[in-house]
């Protein structure tokens, strides 16, 4: 019997899973994911997949990570550099180690360091025997032998056996953070039902892993994350695409309209289309159409006849959609158009975050083209915009652009599942009677009447050329597309109105307001909260509303002596706000293809107050 | 209910199908002759109650069409009708969805629209105005002007080859595939007429002439003089002859259309290819389109090929009919709490 352990209490903790796309990380990450849930901790979770679907194996571009931050307190990343790194071959090794803590735990497969992965990660020298490792606090586990023993007797082929080491590395994270294992155990019954000798396998290479950080010497100390104080309630762990394609669904429900989605695949927007080919039972009807114009054309003739349409996508494909905006602009039809945005530009970096599509979204049209932007913050908040838009297009009858983007779509964090009730109910008038028909004759919100095909008496016809104020019919009069021009202008700048005000987090006047727009919420939220734990004054404010902006945005802005506008672009929020409110904005930027650190906008805030931590 | 509809359907007449909009193509486009037919024939081919009828466009002088039906309408983006129609269409399986497209909308910047509509087999009415030529642009030549034509953006002559339309249909395996032209008014009715009957992507071709940037491009096959001689006009089950008088007909040789003289004696109807469009084998609608490329070959008009298969949009209801069926009635609370869940007291 091994000795008792030290048991010391940790109130956050950020681990990274890093090992070869055949390994089996993403599947490890979100097991360990949802056992952290199941314990109280709140978290949050990145995975980092390699772009080649089958990378050869031990290269460093095929490897996959999956980075995970738990907490006893509230948290809103998934944390900047990890404490842990479990590094399941050198290539793993070599492409995470320099964000690994200073004196961060590594725990590494020393059976795949072999002279024939060190040669395809590039080391001269085995990096576990020549001194690169100092200053971690090392556990050499031969995960691959112990694994193969454990598993001694068992009727799989040795490549089924190599395939179980990733449950023995997650039994030994369990151990090693006092995680439950039960768990996992029935999600691998469950999940290999009809193979018992796999369920066999990977429960022993679990138990297996855990065990050997009991008994073995190496391993002194385990640590424990207290649960957080969250709300009451059921939960689930929820990425920002299953968070979107929950959201229209709800949007089809609340309203009484069967959901039409046109769309062509393309990452890291496809899990969409994905998770809502699966709700047939709702009526929904998903269109894999021949590219992105006809996945929104598609669903714009949806729209014309009746259906809450949406088409997803990411920044190539809306660049494609831009024409068919401006039809949707032009014959005023409600449609929802997601852009998961992505590295660009270009095909840029399919798999990577961005927030460069913003300009593109709000003003990348031919022609006076005003359609409502609306921006996700976080994985949850994506279930609660798709309502919105949903909401924001059927009552003012207009096209609106969510944007949400690669790092909250593929984040997960724990979610208080809302009873459907509690959801808010969308109210659909589709114009039956003829008295006083005219297709572009306007109620209290400059909507137009949505009369669709199929109710009688009300045939008319619309169309991409300017339409004749009221009655719809083509018109080429100067002073009429004047007023059309303008209509349409305001008819979506009055949706400030029906839309929350901009609140400010902290003291409502001051030195310094931290601005940002989407899913850099968490990163600048962990910033501010840093930054006051320094001592230092600073208030936040985070935009999901970009067309129209929230009333009181200017008044806001003005009670600051510094904006700071974080974006991971060149400044494209910073260039509207600029136009719209003529005031300065500090910017910063940091296009990596990868979250905000919060350390550097943590940096960026004491730089923005000179250095004197505003104090 | 249902007996309601028929009546209102029955009492319907072309002028009911005419909007108010003032007609504003040139004097003498074959567009007019087009629209008139659809008109004439729609009280007659319409089962549906007038309201669940649609017209959907892209850009071009053909693409006006809808403007000037007393049906639902949407004028759209130039190359985007059948797309936009599949959406119509899929939102509402049971209206009955026409497009008006043009030789640039529908096989240019279309092209691809096209032949996924066509592959899908969802259930629209295809209407081509082949003019041949760009009108709206005011006369650019367009994939179906023939090689060397010589136009505003050609002026040493085209250097492309032409698509061949019903040849496109039939391999993007199109359900109907037929042809008219539009001053054989009683043919063209015919024509919609058995467009109107398919279920499925139907797909007609209408030479349309352009009275302004390529007048006379189907002269031959209009004027009194050389038409009998230029024309085939296919009918079901019926051996082909065309030329006055029928004093010609056509010999299938293998995959090879000889035109031969019936009047010498050496052949007689009897040798002739008779004309089936319900071949399930699109390769004789594939020689037929070839027709018009060969020289001393008359320009077959009629139904090239028609074939029965279940829709797109039937099969999108019958598979939400089915997993309905298999796993009840979608229910948002039940998608929500699902998966892996855990409770915080
Ligand atoms: C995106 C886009 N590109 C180009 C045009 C210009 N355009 C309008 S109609 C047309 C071609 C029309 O030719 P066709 O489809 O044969 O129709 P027709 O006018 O001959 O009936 C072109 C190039 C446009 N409206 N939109
Ligand atoms: S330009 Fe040609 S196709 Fe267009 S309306 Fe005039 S005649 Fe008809
Ligand atoms: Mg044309």
């Amino acid at each position: 019997m091994a000795k008792e352990k030290d048991v010391q209490q940790l109130s956050e903790v950020t681990v990274r899973f890093a090992g070869d796309s055949g390994d089996g990380m993403q599947l490890t990450g979100s097991q360990f994911s949802d056992t952290t849930a199941f314990v109280g901790n709140d978290l949050n979770t990145l995975p980092d997949y390699p772009a080649e679907i089958r990378a050869p194996a031990g290269t460093i571009y095929g490897v996959s990570g999956f980075q995970l931050h738990f907490s006893s307190e509230d948290i809103h990343t998934p944390g900047d550099q990890p404490d842990v790194l479990v590094a399941m071959n050198p290539a793993a090794l070599k492409k995470n180690l320099s964000e690994l803590k200073k004196n961060g735990i590594l725990i590494v497969n020393k059976d795949a360091f072999d002279v024939k992965n060190l040669k395809l990660a590039n080391y001269a020298t085995n990096p576990l025997e020549d001194g690169t490792l100092e200053g971690y606090t090392i556990f050499s586990v031969p995960i691959s032998s112990l694994t193969e023993n454990a598993l001694e007797g068992t009727s799989l082929s040795v490549k089924e056996v190599a395939r179980c080491k990733n449950f023995f590395a997650l039994g030994l994270m369990y151990w090693l953070y006092n995680r439950p294992i039960e768990n996992t155990v029935e999600w691998i019954e469950d999940k290999f039902k009809k193979k018992p000798e796999f369920v066999d396998a990977n429960t022993k290479a679990l138990h297996a892993g855990y065990n050997f950080g009991d008994v073995t010497e190496a391993f002194t100390t385990r640590y424990s994350v207290e649960p957080a104080k969250l709300q009451k309630g059921t939960y689930r762990n929820i990425s920002g695409n299953e968070a979107t394609a929950f959201g229209f669904l709800a949007a089809s429900v609340r309203s009484g309209l069967p959901l039409y989605l046109g769309s062509y695949p393309i990452t890291p927007a496809t899990e969409i289309l994905q998770y809502l080919s699966n709700f047939k039972n709702f009526g929904v009807k998903t269109f894999q159409a021949e590219d992105e114009i006809a996945g929104v054309v598609s669903a714009i003739g949806a729209a014309f006849a009746g259906n809450l349409a949406i088409t997803t996508t990411s920044g190539p494909g809306l660049a494609l959609k831009t024409e068919a905006i401006g039809l949707a602009v032009m014959t005023e039809l409600p449609l929802v158009i997601i852009n998961v945005q992505r590295g660009g530009p270009s095909t840029g970096l399919p798999t990577k975050t961005e927030q460069a599509d913003l300009l593109q979204a709000v003003q990348g049209r031919n022609g006076e083209s005003p359609v409502v932007v609306l921006a996700a913050k976080t994985p949850i908040d994506c279930f609660y915009m798709a309502i919105e838009a949903s909401r924001i297009a059927i009552k003012y009858m207009t096209p609106v652009i969510l944007l949400t983007d690669g790092y909250i779509a593929n984040g997960t964090e724990p979610w208080r599942i809302p009873s459907v009730d509690s959801l808010p109910k969308i109210d659909v008038k589709f114009r039956k009677e003829k008295e006083g028909f005219y297709p572009y004759l306007r109620d209290e919100n400059l909507a137009r009447p949505w009369a669709i095909p199929g109710t009688p008496d009300l045939e008319h016809r619309i169309g991409g050329l300017e339409k004749a104020d009221i009655y719809g019919t083509v018109n080429y009069e100067p002073d009429n597309h004047h007023k059309m021009i303008n209509l349409r202008a305001q008819k979506i700048k009055n949706i400030e109105n029906d839309i929350p005000l901009l609140e400010v987090d902290g003291e409502q006047k001051g030195d310094l307001l931290v601005l940002g727009w989407g899913g850099t919420y968490g990163a600048i939220k962990e910033a501010v909260l840093k930054a006051r734990g320094l001592g230092i004054k600073v208030s936040q404010a985070h935009l999901q509303y970009v067309n129209p902006f929230p009333k009181n945005t200017g008044e806001v802005l003005k009670n600051f002596k510094h904006v700071l506008v974080p974006e991971i672009n060149l400044g494209q929020l910073a260039k509207l706000l600029r136009s719209e409110y003529l005031i300065d904005i500090k910017q910063f930027n940091v296009v990596r293809g990868l979250p905000f650190r919060v350390s550097d906008i943590l940096e960026k805030i004491q730089e923005t107050l000179g250095g004197k931590n505003g104090k | 209910m249902e007996n309601n509809v028929e009546v209102k359907t029955a009492k319907l007449t072309a002028k009911d199908f005419a909007s108010d909009q003032e007609v504003r193509w040139c004097p003498g486009c074959g567009d007019y002759s087009i629209l008139a037919q659809v008109q004439r024939t729609f009280p007659e081919i319409i089962d549906v109650p007038k309201e669940d009828v649609v017209w959907i466009s892209g850009i071009g002088c053909s693409s006006r069409f809808p403007y000037y039906m007393d049906t639902y309408g949407f004028h759209g983006i130039h190359g985007r009708a059948p797309i936009l129609a599949t959406g119509v269409k899929l939102a509402n399986p049971k209206l009955s969805v026409w497009v008006a497209t043009g030789d640039g909308d529908l096989l240019s910047i279309g092209g691809n629209h096209f032949i996924h509509a066509c592959r899908k087999n969802i259930d629209l009415k295809l209407l081509l105005f082949n003019n041949k030529i760009y009108g709206l642009t005011k006369g650019q030549y367009s994939p179906t002007s023939e090689k060397g034509k010589v136009t505003k953006t050609s002026p040493f002559g085209s250097v492309d080859y032409p698509f061949n339309p019903t040849m496109l249909a039939t391999g993007s395996e199109a359900t109907f595939v037929a042809r008219s032209i539009d001053r054989h008014t009683k043919h063209l009715q015919d024509m919609i007429k058995r467009v109107g009957q398919h279920k499925g992507t139907a797909f007609l071709e209408i030479y349309q002439n352009c009275n302004i940037f390529n007048d006379g491009a189907f002269a031959s096959l209009t004027e009194k003089e050389t038409k009998d001689e230029s024309v085939l006009i296919l009918e079901q089950g019926k051996p082909m002859v065309f030329g006055k008088d029928g004093c010609k007909g056509i010999k299938l040789d293998g995959f090879t259309p000889r035109v031969v003289d019936l009047t010498s004696g050496q052949y007689s109807v009897n040798d002739l290819w008779i004309h089936d469009e319900f071949e399930e084998s699109p390769v004789r609608s594939a020689i037929l389109s070839t027709f018009t490329e060969t020289p001393g070959l008359p320009t077959p008009i009629g139904v090239f090929r028609q074939v029965f298969k279940p829709t797109y949009d039937q099969g999108l209801v019958a598979q939400i009919e089915d997993v309905k069926a298999k796993k009840g009635l979608g229910d948002l609370e039940k998608v929500l709490f699902g998966g892996n869940t855990w409770e915080v007291n």
